[in-house]
């Protein structure tokens, strides 16, 4: 991955947030606030606009200006979550190219910014269920390529999003409703998912 | 949705406008969304900062002024606001005596809090924080974010203030926060849900005859979906919940809190406060202040939460004592 393609696939998830907005805010309705499609459409439009001046010589300064974006403009909880795992990943990624086992350790380094941040584990229904075996499939595969690593992470992704429906919330907002949040899909979940799918677009792509 | 509103996206800036023009003893800053005193207190005075998602007015910002807050960050609505405000607001009232951040227990609002508190810190502010966690609706804080703050966030906003306007220490102004925070407990019952603007339509369905028990202040459902009933038993179950987890003996007195969720007739409201001095007095608790009115709203939503704060002489006289701001007033 260089420079080019790192602002690629932010725009790729720019894309796919503006896209799936209603359909994530529907999801964070069922057990959240309703607010989750808009936020991540509303820092991500600003982190397009602010790589349109960005004169990056790294993958991870791509990255790195995501984060603090995402920071600045999102509020809530994605917005503290997404922006340090993007800033951590591009901590990470000081190199011009990437290889995909270099991005791999940048996505772990996200995994545990999230973690250490809003403390949650596998299980609890949050982002982290569909991080950790989009992880796992990423490093898998990533000696097949940047491409195969992608698709191995989107799919696990995915199935990692799905995997909450039947889960009982115990970070954030969905957790005060107990019982009753079991039976949805996890939205920050599912915008991980959305994150990795546009990463796989972009491989491909490319 | 019908709303009185010019467009999602700019709901919060044009309210902003308004709250502005309306308060000139207030400055605002619209593009960086903070909200502080048009007249900074003279000399070195501990500051305290408040903020939290839009949608809950007149909390904040209707709480900045003489006695009560020297700053207010509104997010989006329902959204915590980001750390760039509150390191705005800090840089904006910070005198020398440190600040106070008054934060309400929500995964959003701690998570940017803390990454502005290390931004301040790393300026030289002393900075402490008192989180607002009052709702014990939320069961098996174990298992969850933890318990919401909700209305104790007034008392705690007024109470702390009072003793900031005296000229008392950074560390004794959060420890009297702290116990305020701790003396209080809420619990709120929701008609109908509210409706964020950006959604366009309600958090959930409630068909007519049914309420949502234990409801948080975001437009989320509650713990539990139950039949509705007359006033008189509803607030009797709300005291005899808060009661059940309060260590509020026979000859306590308290503050209390009848607070409407932004949909909710003052009539009705005061229906409520009636039946709640009612049951408070048939347990042998008395109120010796209250507030009936809507303070901490969630947009449109129907309903009504109580706060209930232990109080002794010292948080009396600190309650008393005087403040000017645009929701809360009195010499």
């Amino acid at each position: 991955m260089d420079t080019e393609l790192a602002v690629a696939w932010i725009r790729e998830i720019a894309a796919a947030v503006e896209q799936q907005e209603s359909y994530l805010t529907e999801l964070d309705s069922a057990i959240g606030d309703g607010d989750h499609g808009s936020n991540l459409r509303r820092g991500f439009t600003a982190v397009v606009t602010a790589l349109d001046t960005l004169e990056a010589d790294s993958v991870g300064a791509v990255l790195a200006k995501t984060g603090t974006t995402l920071i600045s403009k999102v509020g809530g909880a994605s917005g503290p979550l997404y922006g340090s795992a993007f800033r951590a990943m591009g901590k990470a990624l000081p190199q011009a190219t990437a290889t995909p086992a270099e991005l791999a350790v940048a996505l772990a380094e996200g995994l545990l910014a999230i973690q250490q941040l809003g403390g949650a584990k596998p299980g609890d229904k949050t982002i982290v269920d569909a991080w950790t075996p989009a992880l796992a499939a990423f490093e898998a595969a990533a000696a097949d390529g940047l491409l195969a690593a992608a698709e191995a992470a989107d799919a696990a992704a995915a199935q990692g999003a799905r995997d909450t429906v039947p889960l009982q919330a115990r970070k954030g907002r969905a957790s005060y409703l107990g019982p009753r949040s079991t039976g949805h899909q996890d939205p920050g979940a599912t915008s991980t998912a959305l994150i990795l799918h546009a990463l796989a677009d972009t491989a491909r792509a490319a | 949705m019908k709303k009185l509103i010019n467009s999602p996206e700019t709901v919060l800036t044009d309210a902003l406008t308004g709250f502005a023009a309306a308060h000139p003893e207030l400055a605002v800053d619209i593009p960086n969304r903070v909200i502080t005193r048009a007249v900074r207190p003279s000399g070195p005075k501990v500051a305290l900062i408040s903020g939290g998602g839009s949608g809950h007015e007149p909390l904040h910002g209707g709480f900045v002024g003489p006695g009560m807050l020297d700053a207010a960050c509104p997010g989006e609505v329902f959204t915590s606001p980001v750390p760039d405000q509150m390191l705005t607001a800090v840089r904006a009232v910070h005198s020398g005596a440190g600040v106070v951040l008054i934060v309400k227990n929500y995964t959003g609002d701690v998570m940017n809090f803390q990454l502005a508190a290390e931004l301040a810190a790393e300026e030289g502010v002393e900075i402490r924080t008192v989180l607002v966690n009052d709702d014990v609706a939320v069961e098996d804080s174990t298992w969850t974010a933890g318990r919401r703050g909700t209305g104790a966030t007034v008392m705690v906003e007024k109470i702390a203030g009072a003793l900031a306007e005296r000229g008392a220490a950074l560390d004794e102004v959060a420890e009297l926060g702290r116990r305020v925070n701790a003396a209080s407990r809420s619990f709120a019952v929701a008609l109908t849900a509210a409706t964020v603007p950006a959604a366009g339509k309600p958090g959930f369905d409630l068909p007519e005859d049914e309420i949502e028990v234990g409801v948080g202040i975001h437009g989320e459902p509650g713990r539990r979906r139950e039949r509705h009933r007359p006033a008189a038993q509803l607030a009797a179950e709300v005291v005899d919940t808060i009661l059940a987890d309060h260590e509020l003996t026979v000859g306590d007195e308290v503050i209390a809190l009848v607070n409407g969720l932004g949909g909710t007739p003052l009539l009705e409201l005061y229906v409520v406060y009636g039946e709640v001095r009612a049951r408070l007095a048939e347990r042998g608790i008395h109120i010796a202040r209250n507030l009936v009115g809507n303070y901490v709203t969630s947009l449109d939503m129907a309903g009504f939460s109580l706060t209930l704060t232990k109080a002794d002489g010292e948080l009396l006289e600190l309650w008393d004592a005087p403040v000017a701001t645009p929701a809360l007033t009195w010499s």
